[in-house]
């Protein structure tokens, strides 16, 4: 039976230690008292996250690095302890029933943390045999999986020396070991070759039409679009909107963006730019520059270099965005997924 | 406790053993077995050293094994592991409490702590016979003290391993480790630091120092050495602190 996903509220503070200049570390002969008189720089990397993922569902997590995308996938593994906030996997809640929400998961995490004193093929044996796995039926799975993410050539030797990518599949096929319920992927295609990833995302779907309920994080919105029935988009620990790519896409008004920068700052102009026809908002942004949203891209450029060229103010760079989940994250957040 | 997934663990420990058996066998006996051969050997054949000296010798050699090789089976790989490549991830992530992930570690430290010692003892005896004048007539307080000691280092390892990071793993052994040896009464009885009063005090808090006590009161007990009684109840002491605080330091690097 399928399980799905249920957060509320979920709260995480890392307090850091301070640099190790500073007297701190793992194997530190310095007094501690200095430590008492600094007060501890308190990181919140979640601001109260709920979300509701449904049994056989992909669901993404889209939002820029340090956004808080990993740290909720950490909580939801049993890696990161809440500082508050509860979260469930179908009806086993994450932090009171630890083994049977392990049982559940298969976790593919943003770096590969392959066992490097195994060969590929006893890394999935041995995973199978952790949950239970018999013999036979590990064995077997172990070659087919290997079979499936193309690893059989090297299956027998030590993965110390495999690429990147190669570690990626073995660790996703790690993950699929025990054929989970859920499965979680962190980033899944960062540093995959294009038809590596392909071939992943086509593993998922796959996957996913069995039943299973996959969450995935990305800061790719190519991914997310291509893959996730709903996806989440998250910024600076807090979930500002959420819905199917659709749906998302469609919330930003006009869809289309111009992003423009002048060669100086005016109000007039931006009061001009704000009654040209298919602009529905006009956003002043740093170095004279403005959004517009709108729901045409090209054919109101000309209009606007028009415009400027009448209040004699230098037109210096114009940039056309069709409706895309990235204009959607810059019209919540003010920024791109990109910087 | 999940019985399966703990047998799959000390399953793969005991692969990657076989895998580096000869890097492993050389790590654990060069080194005891190159002072065998200098000290019971050289020194007590060219006269420097009384004879007597091979038989007192041997034990205090089997606690440093002993105690070398489960330090080092359980605290390497836990530094190397809970590096940034997170290699015990998948283990952590079995269905099971992670303080199994833990034991499972001890456990084979312990395993193969009392390997190094039931190994070491022929190996010295050839390099030093005749001579050596040991006396198996308590067969199973000598387990006993052997396996305390096999524990204590296993989780001094755990310890030390998940206590420690891995820039510090020199340091670990110049300020930890071989002060340890040193005053650890393994090339001496305690009692030859009667002329040291506030040294042999201090020494009492070593625990390689019942260690080495306690397999010399079983294997040559003609030589003076400390009541079994106070090395079973340091050992038992020593082993719950490491166990108790290596499981809390285990928990504060596997889950942040």
């Amino acid at each position: 039976m399928a399980a799905g996903i249920r957060t509320s509220e979920l709260r995480k503070v890392y307090n850091t230690a301070p640099p190790l200049a500073a007297g701190a570390g793992g194997f530190s002969f310095a007094e501690k008292r200095s430590k008492g008189k600094q007060p501890k720089p308190e990181i919140v990397a979640l601001n109260g996250i709920s979300l509701d993922i449904r049994p056989g569902e992909i669901f993404c997590l889209l939002g820029p690095n340090g956004a808080g995308k990993s740290t909720t996938v950490g909580v939801l593994t049993t890696r990161v302890k809440p500082t508050a906030g509860q979260a469930w996997i179908g009806e086993h809640e994450v932090w009171k029933e630890q083994s049977a929400v392990k049982r559940l998961i298969g976790v593919v995490a943003q770096r590969p943390n392959l066992d490097f004193s195994l060969t590929a093929r006893e890394i999935l044996v041995f995973h199978g045999a952790y949950f239970g796995l018999g013999s036979h039926e590990r064995n077997q799975r172990a070659a087919s999986l290997l079979e499936r993410f193309k690893l059989t050539d090297r299956a027998d030797q030590i993965v110390r020396g495999f690429s990147g990518g190669m570690m990626q599949r073995l660790s996703i096929a790690r993950a699929m070991m025990h054929d989970p319920q859920v499965l979680f992927l962190d980033e899944p295609s960062s540093g995959l070759d294009p038809q590596t990833r392909l071939l992943l995302w086509e593993i998922i779907r796959e996957y996913n039409r069995s039943g299973k309920t996959v969450l995935l994080t990305t800061h790719n919105m190519e991914e997310a679009d291509a893959l996730c029935q709903r996806l989440a988009i998250v910024d600076h620990g807090r979930i500002i909107a959420l819905g199917t790519p659709q749906e998302l896409k469609s919330s930003v008004p006009g869809g289309y963006l111009v992003r423009v920068r002048f060669g100086q700052n005016s109000t007039d102009l931006m009061e001009r730019l704000k009654i040209l026809s298919g602009v529905r908002e006009v956003r002043a942004t740093e170095n004279n520059g403005a959004d517009l949203y709108a729901d045409r891209g090209g054919p109101l450029v000309s209009e606007v270099a028009n415009l400027a060229l009448a209040a004699n103010i230098e037109l210096c760079d114009v940039h056309i965005s069709e409706p895309s989940l990235e204009n959607l994250f810059l019209h919540h957040t003010g920024r791109s997924l990109r910087e | 406790m999940n019985y399966k997934a703990f047998v799959a663990m000390l399953a793969r420990d005991v692969r990657v053993a076989r895998r580096n058996i000869v890097a492993l066998l050389f790590q654990t006996f060069l080194q005891p077995l190159m002072f065998v051969f200098i000290f019971g050997r050289v020194m007590v054949g060219s006269g420097y050293m009384p004879p007597a000296y091979k038989s007192l010798l041997l034990p205090g050699i089997m606690a440093l094994s002993m105690v070398g090789t489960g330090i080092w089976a359980v605290a390497m790989p836990l530094i190397g592991e809970f590096q940034f490549t997170r290699e015990i991830e998948d283990r952590l992530l079995a269905p099971m409490d992670i303080s199994w992930v833990a034991i499972e570690k001890v456990v084979a430290g312990t395993l193969q702590a009392l390997a190094a010692g039931i190994m070491v003892i022929p190996f010295a005896w050839l390099l030093l016979r005749p001579g050596v004048d040991l006396s198996l007539h308590r067969p199973i307080l000598f387990a006993i003290v052997a396996l305390l000691v096999a524990v204590f280092s296993a989780c001094g390892g755990l310890a030390l391993g998940c206590s420690v990071e891995q820039t510090h793993i020199g340091l670990m052994f110049s300020l930890v480790v071989a002060p340890m040896i040193f005053f650890g009464c393994t090339y001496y009885p305690w009692s030859a630091l009667a002329n040291f009063p506030i040294m042999q005090k201090i020494v009492l808090v070593n625990p390689l120092v019942y260690a080495s006590e306690g397999l010399r009161a079983t294997l040559v007990p003609q030589f003076p050495h400390l009541s079994l009684l106070a090395v079973f109840i340091a050992l038992f002491g020593f082993n719950a602190l490491f166990l108790t605080v290596g499981l809390r330091q285990f928990h504060k690097k596997a889950v942040s």
